[in-house]
This record gives C-alpha cells, sequence and structure tokens, in this order.
C-alpha cells in the first residue's frame, strides 16, 4: 500500500495525530505522574507536569495501609482462573464445531452469542441469593464461576473463528503419510492452533481483569480484585490522590501493556468476526 | 465428511459449553422470572406471597422508572453520538501516513484497557475536580471558570467518562474496516476528478457502514448495561439525576431488599437489551454464511 504523500501533509497529519493522540491518552499519563508525586504537589495548584520531587512512597504506603497485593492476587486468580476453565470447555466446543459442523452448528454459535447479551442485572437477583445460600459470596470460587460463563461465548466464537482458518488438508496430508493420532494432534494442528487460543487467553484475561458489575456486587473483602478495590477509593477518606493514583496505575499497568500487544485479534473477539 | 463415529465425539466435545450455558442462561432467568411474581423482601423473607404482575405494574409505574428509563436513553445515545463521530475522524486520522502513527494508535486505543472502576475515579477526581483537576484549572485558565461537573451537569459528566472509554472501540473498528478499503478505488476516483469530501461521502463512508452498524450494535448492547461509572463517581445522584436502568435495579434489590421489584426491574431489562441483540444476531449471523 506505498503511497506517495507530500512532506508538508505528512508533518501536518504528524502533528495533529500526537496531538489528539496525547489528549486521548492525557487521564492515563496524568494518572501515572500523580502517582509519583507527593499528596500536597498532587494537588498544587497550577498543576504540575514535570517537575515535581518524583517520590515513589505512594506505591510503598498502597501496599502497607491496604494490603495491595492481596487484592491483586485475587485479580490474577480470577482472571487466570477463569479464563483456564473457560479454555477446557471452549476449546473442544470450537474445535468440534469448526471440524465437524452440522447444520446445526450456526445455530449453536448465535445462540451462545445471544446468552452474552444476557444484562447483568437481569439475573443479579438470583445470582446473589444462590450465592448467599451457597456460601459462595465474596469467594474466588463463586466470582471464578461467573466470570468463566460471561466469557465463555467469547472464547468459543473467537476459537471457533481461529480454527476454522486452518485447512482440513493439512490433516488428511498427514494421515495419508502416516501419522498417529498424538502425532498429528502435536505436530501438526496444535502449531495452528497456539496462536488462536493464545489471542483468546489474552482477550479472556484482559475482560475478567476490569469486569466490575459482578465484583462489586459479589465481593466484600475476600475475594474482592483489583477493580473493586479500586472503588473503595471513592469514599471521602480516600481522596488521597497520588495514592489513588499510585494503586490505580498498578490497577491497569498490566492490562494495557497486554491489551497493546492484543490490539488486532481484540477487534475480532469483540465483533465475534464481523468486522474483518 | 464427518463420519457417524466423529459426529458423537463432536457433540460430546460440544456438550460441557452447551449446558453450562444453558444453565447459566435458564437457571437465573427463570428464577428473576419467578420473583418478579411475589411479593418478595429481603427484610421479611418468610412470606413470599404470589402478586401476579403487582410488581411490573409498581415498577413501571414508579416515577423513578421513567427517569431511569429516560437517563438510560440519554446515555446510550449520547455516548453512540460522541464514539461513533469521534471514531469515524480518528480512525480517518490514523490511516494517514505520518510519524509515529503506530505509537499514536496505541495511544488512543488505551483507554480501552483501563478498567471501568479507574476511568470513573481518575476523571472524578484528577480530572473533573472543580478545584483540583485539570478540567477546571484549564478551564480557569482561559477565563471559562471551573465547573462542577457532577452537580450541575451529572449526566453529562457520565457521559464523557464513558464515550471516553469507548471511543477507541469504535475508533479500532472503524479503523479496521477502512483499511479494507482497496485504494485502487480511492485512486480511480481521485482521477475521475472526486474531491476529497466526495470520495468520503460516496467511497468510504458506504464501505464502513457495516462497520459502523457493528459498532453500535455492539455498544449499545455494553452501554444498556453501564453501572460501575455510575456507581463510583454518583451513586445515582444527585437525586435520581445519573440513575439507569442496571442502577435502579440494583438499589431495588441491594439498597432496598426488594427482591420482586428488583426482578422485575431486571426482566425490564432483558426486554429492553433483547431488542437490540435481535439486530445484532442476524447482522452477525449473515456474516457466518459468507
Amino acid at each position: 500500500m506505498a503511497r506517495a504523500v507530500s512532506t508538508r501533509r505528512k508533518i501536518g497529519f504528524t502533528i495533529l495525530g500526537w496531538f489528539v493522540g496525547l489528549l486521548i491518552f492525557f487521564p492515563v499519563l496524568w494518572t501515572v505522574l500523580t502517582s509519583f508525586k507527593t499528596e500536597l504537589q498532587a494537588i498544587s495548584i497550577p498543576p504540575r507536569f514535570v517537575f515535581f520531587d518524583w517520590t515513589l512512597e505512594n506505591y510503598v504506603a498502597i501496599q502497607e495501609r491496604s494490603d495491595y497485593f492481596r487484592f491483586a492476587m485475587n485479580s490474577v486468580w480470577l482472571a487466570f482462573g477463569s479464563t483456564l476453565i473457560g479454555l477446557i470447555f471452549a476449546v473442544p466446543a470450537a474445535w468440534a464445531m469448526a471440524f465437524s459442523p452440522t447444520p446445526r452448528t450456526k445455530d449453536v454459535l448465535l445462540w451462545m452469542l445471544s446468552t452474552k447479551m444476557l444484562p447483568a442485572v437481569g439475573v443479579l437477583v438470583p445470582i446473589y441469593l444462590m450465592f448467599r445460600d451457597f456460601g459462595l459470596l465474596d469467594t474466588r470460587i463463586g466470582l471464578i464461576l461467573v466470570l468463566f460463563l460471561i466469557n465463555l461465548p467469547i472464547m468459543v466464537w473467537m476459537l471457533y473463528t481461529y480454527f476454522r482458518e486452518i485447512p482440513g488438508e493439512i490433516l488428511e496430508a498427514a494421515r495419508m503419510d502416516g501419522a498417529s493420532l498424538m502425532k498429528e494432534l502435536t505436530q501438526v494442528l496444535a502449531p495452528m492452533a497456539v496462536p488462536g487460543i493464545a489471542s483468546t487467553v489474552l482477550l479472556s484475561v484482559i475482560l475478567s481483569w476490569n469486569e466490575a458489575f459482578w465484583t462489586l456486587n459479589l465481593t466484600t473483602t475476600n475475594a474482592a480484585p483489583l477493580s473493586a478495590f479500586i472503588a473503595s477509593f471513592s469514599s471521602p477518606q480516600g481522596n488521597f490522590y497520588a495514592k489513588l493514583s499510585a494503586a490505580s496505575t498498578m490497577a491497569i499497568a498490566p492490562i494495557l501493556i497486554l491489551g497493546w500487544f492484543s490490539q488486532k485479534q481484540l477487534v475480532r473477539g469483540l465483533t465475534f468476526g464481523a468486522v474483518k | 465428511m464427518a463420519t457417524t463415529h466423529t459426529k458423537s465425539a463432536a457433540r460430546l466435545m460440544m456438550a460441557p459449553s452447551v449446558i453450562a450455558l444453558l444453565l447459566w442462561m435458564i437457571v437465573p432467568l427463570s428464577l428473576t422470572l419467578y420473583f418478579s411474581t411475589l411479593n418478595y423482601n429481603l427484610f421479611n423473607p418468610g412470606e413470599t406471597p404470589f402478586i401476579g404482575i403487582m410488581n411490573y405494574r409498581f415498577f413501571l409505574s414508579d416515577p423513578a422508572f421513567f427517569t431511569a428509563l429516560q437517563n438510560t436513553l440519554v446515555l446510550v445515545l449520547g455516548v453512540l453520538v460522541i464514539t461513533v463521530g469521534g471514531g469515524i475522524l480518528l480512525a480517518l486520522m490514523l490511516d494517514q501516513v505520518f510519524y509515529g502513527v503506530t505509537i499514536v494508535r496505541l495511544l488512543v486505543i488505551a483507554p480501552f484497557f483501563v478498567m471501568p472502576t479507574v476511568a470513573a475515579l481518575v476523571w472524578s477526581n484528577l480530572m473533573m475536580n472543580p478545584v483540583y483537576g485539570v478540567i477546571g484549572q484549564f478551564l480557569n485558565f482561559v477565563g471559562i471558570g471551573a465547573i462542577d461537573w457532577f452537580s450541575s451537569a451529572p449526566l453529562l459528566a457520565v457521559i464523557i467518562i464513558v464515550a471516553w472509554q469507548w471511543l477507541p472501540f469504535s475508533t479500532l473498528i472503524l479503523l479496521t474496516s477502512l483499511q479494507s478499503l482497496s485504494e485502487d478505488q480511492k485512486e480511480a476516483a481521485e482521477m475521475d476528478g472526486a474531491g476529497a469530501f466526495s470520495i468520503f461521502r460516496y467511497i468510504t463512508l458506504p464501505h464502513m457502514a457495516r462497520a459502523i452498524t457493528v459498532v453500535i450494535l455492539i455498544q449499545t448492547i455494553f452501554l444498556l448495561s453501564i453501572f460501575a461509572e455510575i456507581y463510583v463517581t454518583t451513586s445515582g445522584g444527585p437525586g435520581l439525576q445519573t440513575t439507569n436502568i442496571p442502577f435502579l435495579v440494583y438499589s431495588q434489590a441491594l439498597l432496598q431488599f426488594d427482591v420482586g421489584g428488583a426482578s422485575a426491574g431486571g426482566i425490564v431489562a432483558v426486554i429492553l437489551a433483547n431488542i437490540v441483540a435481535f439486530f445484532l444476531i442476524r447482522l452477525i449471523g449473515k456474516n457466518l454464511d459468507a
């Protein structure tokens, strides 16, 4: 797609592009900067951009005062636990739909997608009551179960669109060459399936990490992940800007980096392949 | 071709996912439907007499419902206008060749990965706070004067926060669609003497139409159930000014302990989402055959 572009036009768009990009990114940038300020400098008027005494005290304080790592560990457990269970369920299902489709496969896929459209408030009350009765409120296992179920349709869809691109002929060729089933799976199919599975894992982890409706409503302290922990800062005594910024930075940094790596696959995962 | 053997194996492989989702859909939803016909309050859980459609009557005739419905619609439409309009402009910009376009692209999509509770707190404290917020200080600096967003324009404030989070999504999808537009077509039009605007109007925009529809439908599904941003910033207030339907159901259930009323509200939310989902599923279903 080589296009001849005049230098003036290129420079014009460079200035515009960077201005708009930084404007949109500004709240994130400002949060990261504020996290390195003292509380006093964080609320100084006029605001200080880079000329302040950089400090790590907020990060230390957050960990000491509120046990940040416990919440972070909950986030890790929820994100990876729900993703792992999701994979165990979704990989075989997507595999079957991609390689031995029946006339009803399409309906099943669309039906799965439709469960994703179910608004969470529609089922909040019974889930809350069931969790209360089974002692699952504020437990990791309970939340893992919910996150697994709300992400399962997306995982199946994403894996399905990836698996469908693996040509069946390659399998047949391997079989002709006398490859055993084990060899077929590990040496022929796995290498082609791994990129799709990796993208699906990334998307599922991102979605679970950021989920807020269920984590706010089904946890209090024990199983609360970072998304719920951050919300506790909205209470009046928690309005320390620099500390809030440090906690926020730690909560979003890992997922932001993961997200940047997986931006291309994200489009596919979130639009169910409807936009290519 | 699939043999009988592989067919039954395929069914076996699909079964766990299908059963899990079937249970997830049917059990809570039928319980919600059941609760919605009971006079069920958590303060008095012993007696839950059947009252038929009374909960729906109460919920639907409650002035709070109309306010919440109106807020929900304003929120969805406001965010859609900003994100679709802004998304088209951003996608056009990011489709250009310029220095550092890959980095700018990363900057633009970043808000999508910020968890909703963080986005809400960062905006309400660091950006929109009338005294210390950056926006307030900027407005003071240029002489307009700071605004106390959450007391004078709370719904607009929520719309801005949510739009900031969803702008990357529409940009990313519209950009993906834009990049599949063939250069030849544009060049041919240019040779025929078409100006930049008519190229946009008659070639680019129609090409993006499908992606725009997908953006609108998918975002509507998610925007109908915005919760965390409201929970963290305004708790639905002041008054009911930022209460949308999910927040109303939540407060009915977990703050007022009215299980019956909340369930009726939940069913109303399900019906609203289904109207949108119907169109979305049809659109994606069409795509499956292609």
